[in-house]
């Protein structure tokens, strides 16, 4: 007879596996992904595919010939969605070689250099955005007009205004009729390509994509829903407050389906590495998000505020799990 | 139908309750039966019988050794062969006295009838009188943590029982012991509940189920209609609903507060089917505690089942009443999948708190790599005690007790949902219950050190009064 | 040159007053520190690895202070620095120290894979204290070295490392300070800090196992079974039987390797000795079962337990037999 196998209990174990959902992030990302093909043609295919192929390319040689680890990581898809949400962050005519950058600072900074998956403290794909936009200000800040599909949207562009620079404008000039030329709210919400100021990032188009992508991770119980709930709630309260105080702030449906807003309250800041383990933190690291994107919007220096709100954030989440506790059991008694 | 369960955390293993339909045998005699004298918790039992002593069925062979202890009665007539060390759950050889059968001849004041005895028929059954017989029956929790009964009966004077609850949740994949016995004896169950409550003294009892068992519910409704005072409470499928505090939050809603609180603080006493069933036998029949119902189960045995088993029958024997052992890695596990003990051998005997022999197959046999924590937060909200398991068992890892203690890792109950439900597959028990280990090592230590220097206090104090 | 004197003056002042400022608190905020504590510091080898029980070496030269007051070094020690650091802080503080015997760590079990067979199979975390708390481990000894290395992971001095065929624990005497940190590792208290012994010669019982005989002897081929043919061998009452384990005194012990000698099991080790010792002993006693010329000419320094015990399994196929046999010895001897 062979030996029996002993361990500790528990020695059933449920089917869930990192992969999975890292896997399920991706099929999330999908809509967006066909959308952003469809609006921005060959020129977001190859930001995208240049941007993921990177990626897992210097996973893969910053674990093998410098950390000299025997297991690759590349297959559990976490640089898969690094990739991707760093393509959904650019322009669709950003040179490759600022995307190449872009990659080895999300993958190499922001991630190998804490040890990899689970031990950095800032997205990766954030870190790789934020330090573009601190390099690259000119390309980074130049977004092609949607509906460019040949190969002339990825190398000459025509370029646009977004909605967050007439948002921006409107708060310079002191004059609340330049928000006229905002598209609808219905038209920003569905990312028609028709409509003036349709300019944006990859995957920041179509807010009705994202939304398909956070429905699809709630039922699968990727995340949860006090992360994005909150930060989306807090915006449009707090932008509805000064929108009404003063009309030279946009509306707060504006506010919430312009710019990486959705893409980074649903995607980003939901990062598990990054994002505090208990509900209660979640709901102050979104509030915390939604407050200092607005803030970073309307008084300060760049249109959209979103990626810099999330980075300090993930600076704060050890001091959130900290200080947020999930209510133990037999509290409740203790108070009665 | 309206249900009810706790409100912190729990998570969904697969049922394979693949023997629930399986009616109840009776296991085989065993050619040697061995008693362990450790089958519950506190203190071992001392022998009072010698070798070569002949016993009945029923024939005290140990007797409590101590406050917290049990007697523990023969279940088998026959010649004591000796009284030894013999391996046991942990792979510890410990003190047993094994019997070789011969004949099964029972002790004269078992009644062996199936007569139903109804508790309004004897009037001469006092709370105390209850509580004796449960104690000289050798009556421990059937659920699998074998705490002696009769002490839990007897609440702390600080405490006061306002309700009993039953637990016929069977929250354990696989085990259908329980399930069996109360389709079999819902009446027995219901009179032993009876008796329970008469020894505490409340009048109101509760029995939780949960809605995977809906057969058990509607037979136990229907026949509890004779018994206004208990009342059936069906409960969601969560694990680990079996659980003590749980149930508790899950029937009264009232949390038991964190550790060295007991259910008893919050009005219930808990007790399990299969003891209800026992009281029962042990009050009304005389029957000491000697045999139990057993599931025996696997998905790659031939012939599971479940078993009326003599206890001191070794696993073995009913291993290969059910086919054997399947070819290929295997693991036994004395209890369910979630909180059951992996075996190293199978000649360990049935004890007091057996409720299953579960046999895991290759794959479900081993545990799955690990990779690194992504930090999902998946633990903390699968935990059913509101810890942060990601957090206890990096601790424990890195040796922190001090702030192992602050994030109350005492209040762990090991039911192993964290482990369940991290999809990085890390050993996070492993690391928390080595830390828990640790703690309440460093809390008793304390404790003593305190009450040392206390006493050392109040002598100084008297020698100077003296003076 | 007015763009220029402008902010060398206001630095300048800058300097001046941070100056000032640092100057007053380091006076109002000193700490009285004790001179001798900066020496003493000097003398301790700064490894702070809490061996002699203070929260480093900081912490031992303070509590060296605190106990020079008394006027007595006494229960106070830094193994790792040895008597050279406790003779330099003796000297600091005015004192005089007992010359304390320099220790080494010894790994109290031989239970390697070839000696015990196993007879589970463990799945989970690979830490020893996890395999402890599963219960008895893989293999029938609960007693015995787990193999997960524990003390290797506590060892700050790189002194001990699993031996990959044995699956035991290999101390390197050069490097061992007897900090004690594998001592306090180790679930099953198998390691044992023992005095280093003339020229380093030691002699230890390498068993923990407390169970009776019979289990003892299926369990493990090289354990000690209390047999107490080692008690009688020793002429200078340094060999105890106690909880079914022999234990040998060191104090006592004169190196003279006659219970090595005679232990039926090969339970009890020695190292650091020229030669092996001289097994024929037994044999000759006994001529039942001969001994086996083969382990006596054993080529390394240590005795190699392996062989000898592999030949003593095989001579006595049933176990019962050899549980007999040795306490049979013990009356002849």
């Amino acid at each position: 007879m062979a030996n029996l196998i002993v361990s500790l209990s528990p020695h059933a174990h449920g089917t869930d596996s990192v992969e999975k959902n890292m896997y399920g992030v991706i099929i999330a990302l999908i809509p967006a992904l066909i959308v952003s093909f469809l609006y921005f043609g060959l020129g977001s295919l190859i930001v995208c595919a240049t941007s993921v192929a990177a990626c897992l390319l210097f996973e893969w040689a910053i674990t093998k010939y410098i950390l000299r680890r025997e297991r690759t990581t590349i297959t559990d898809g976490s640089a898969i969605i690094t990739g991707l949400l760093l393509s959904f962050n650019l322009p669709s005519n950003l040179p490759i070689w600022i995307i190449l950058i872009g990659a080895l600072v999300a993958i190499g900074v922001g991630k190998m250099t804490f040890g990899g998956l689970g031990n950095n403290p800032f997205n990766p794909a954030l870190v790789g955005r934020a330090f573009l936009l601190v390099s690259f200000p000119v390309q980074m800040t130049t977004w092609p007009t949607v509906g460019q599909l040949g190969i002339e949207g990825y190398i000459d562009a025509q370029t646009e205004a977004t909605p967050l620079s007439v948002m921006k404008t409107a708060i310079k000039t002191g004059d609340a009729s330049v928000l006229d030329r905002l598209p609808d709210s219905l038209q920003m919400f569905l990312g028609n390509p028709d409509a003036a100021y349709g300019a944006g990032c990859l995957g920041e188009v179509c807010g009705a994509a994202l939304v398909l992508g956070l429905l699809f991770m709630l039922w699968k119980k990727i995340i949860t829903w006090h992360i994005p709930v909150s930060i989306v709630a807090t915006v449009f309260i707090l932008s509805g407050i000064m929108h009404a105080v003063n009309p030279v702030y946009a509306n707060p449906v504006a506010e919430i389906l312009s710019g990486g807003l959705l893409l980074g309250a649903i995607f980003m800041a939901t990062d598990y590495v990054t994002s505090p383990m208990t509900a209660k933190g979640q709901i102050i690291y979104g509030i915390c998000i939604g407050f200092l994107t607005l803030m970073i919007r309307d008084f300060g220096a760049y249109p959209e505020g979103m990626s810099f709100a999330i980075l300090i954030m993930n600076a704060f989440t050890p001091l959130i799990n900290n200080y947020c506790k999930p209510k133990r059991f037999g509290e409740v008694t203790a108070k009665n | 139908m309206k249900s009810f369960t706790f409100r912190i955390g729990g998570v969904h293993p697969d049922e394979n309750k693949i023997t629930a339909e399986i009616p109840t045998k009776e296991a085989e005699l065993p050619k040697q039966a061995i008693f362990p004298l450790s089958q519950h918790i506190g203190a071992p039992a001392k022998p009072v019988v010698q070798k070569g002593d002949k016993v009945k069925v029923g024939t005290l062979l140990a007797e409590a050794g101590g406050f917290v202890s049990a007697p523990i009665f023969s279940s088998v007539s026959g010649t004591v062969a000796k009284i030894d060390a013999s391996v046991d759950a942990s792979g510890y050889r410990k003190p047993v006295i094994i019997i070789n059968v011969e004949g099964d001849e029972w002790e004269e004041g078992i009644d062996r009838s199936d007569k139903l005895e109804k508790l309004s028929a004897h009037p001469e059954l006092t709370p105390e009188e209850i509580v004796k017989r449960v104690r000289d029956n050798g009556i421990v929790g059937m659920g699998g943590a074998c705490f002696p009964t009769a002490i839990k009966l007897t609440p702390p004077p600080t405490a006061k029982a306002e309700c009993v609850i039953i637990n016929g949740v069977e929250c354990e994949p696989y085990i259908t012991s329980d399930y069996r016995l109360m389709m079999e004896h819902p009446d027995e169950i219901l009179v032993g509940v009876d008796l329970l409550m008469k020894a505490v003294k409340v009048d109101k009892g509760y029995i939780g189920i949960e809605t995977n068992k809906p057969k058990a519910i509607e037979l136990l409704e229907e026949k509890s209609k004779d018994y206004p005072h208990i009342q059936i409470v069906p409960l969601d499928k969560k694990y680990p609903q079996g659980g003590e505090k749980q149930l508790v939050d899950a029937v009264i809603r009232r949390q038991v507060p964190a550790p060295p609180a007991i259910p008893v603080n919050v009005g219930a006493v808990v007790q399990n089917v299969g003891t209800a069933f026992a009281v029962y036998q042990a009050v009304m029949k005389h029957k000491p505690l000697f045999e139990r119902y057993v599931t025996v189960t696997g998905k790659k045995l031939t012939n599971p089942g479940n078993f009326l088993v003599r206890m001191g029958t070794p696993m073995s024997q009913l291993i290969n009443a059910c086919g054997g052992l399947p070819e290929g890695d295997n693991k036994i596990l004395a209890g369910g999948p979630m909180m059951g003990k992996a075996l190293p051998s199978i000649e360990v005997p049935i004890v007091k708190g057996t409720n299953s022999v579960t046999v895991l197959t290759d794959a479900d046999a081993h545990r799955k790599e690990p990779s690194p924590c992504i930090r999902c937060a998946k633990c903390v909200s699968a935990c059913p005690m509101g810890l942060e398991p990601y957090l206890l068992a990096t601790l424990s890892a890195h040796q922190d007790w001090e702030r192992d203690e602050q994030e109350d890792i005492v209040s762990c109950i090991e039911c192993g949902s964290c482990q369940f439900t991290c999809p990085a597959h890390r050993p996070l028990l492993d690391n928390i219950r080595a830390g828990k280990q640790t703690v309440m090592g460093i809390i008793r230590e304390r404790a003593a050190k305190a009450k040392a220097e206390a006493e050392a206090k109040k002598a100084a104090e008297e020698q100077k009064a003296a003076k | 040159m007015d763009f220029l004197i402008t902010p060398v003056i206001i630095l300048g002042a800058i300097g001046l007053i941070a100056a000032v400022v640092l100057f007053a608190c380091s006076k109002k905020f000193a700490v009285k520190e004790d001179p001798r504590l900066p020496l003493i510091n000097e003398a301790l080898p700064q490894a702070n690895c809490g061996g002699c029980g203070f929260p480093g070496c900081s912490g031992f030269a303070s509590a060296c202070i605190k106990a020079a007051e008394s006027g007595s070094l006494d229960g106070l020690n830094c193994s790792v620095g040895g008597p050279k650091a406790m003779g330099q802080i003796a000297d600091i503080l005015g004192l005089s120290v007992a010359a304390s015997t320099p220790k080494v760590a010894v790994v109290r079990c031989n239970g390697s894979c070839a000696n015990r067979p196993k007879i589970a199979k463990y799945d989970g975390l690979q830490t020893c204290r996890t395999v402890n708390s599963c219960g008895a481990g893989e293999t029938a000894c609960g007693f015995g070295c787990l193999g997960c290395g524990d003390c290797v992971a506590a060892c700050k001095f790189d002194a001990i490392h699993i031996n990959p065929e044995t699956g035991l624990p290999e101390m390197d005497e050069n490097k061992c300070v007897a900090c004690g940190a594998c001592v306090k590792a180790c679930p099953r208290n198998i390691i044992e800090l023992r005095p280093q012994g003339i020229k380093g010669r030691r002699v230890w019982v390498s068993c923990v196992n407390k169970e009776k005989g019979p289990a003892v002897l299926k369990a493990c081929k090289v354990s000690c079974i209390a047999c107490g043919a080692c008690v009688k061998a020793c002429k200078f009452d340094a060999i105890t039987v106690e909880n079914n384990v022999a234990y040998i005194d060191a104090e006592k012990c004169k190196l003279c390797r006659a219970c090595e000698a005679v232990c039926p099991r090969d339970a009890i080790r020695d190292i650091n000795f020229p030669k092996p010792v001289e097994k024929k002993k037994p044999g000759a006693e006994k001529p039942a079962t001969p001994a086996k010329p083969a382990a006596e000419n054993a080529p390394k320094e240590t005795i190699n337990t392996n062989s000898t015990s592999v030949d003593a399994k095989t001579e006595t196929p049933k176990n019962d037999a050899v549980a007999e046999k040795p306490i049979e010895l013990k009356k002849e001897a």
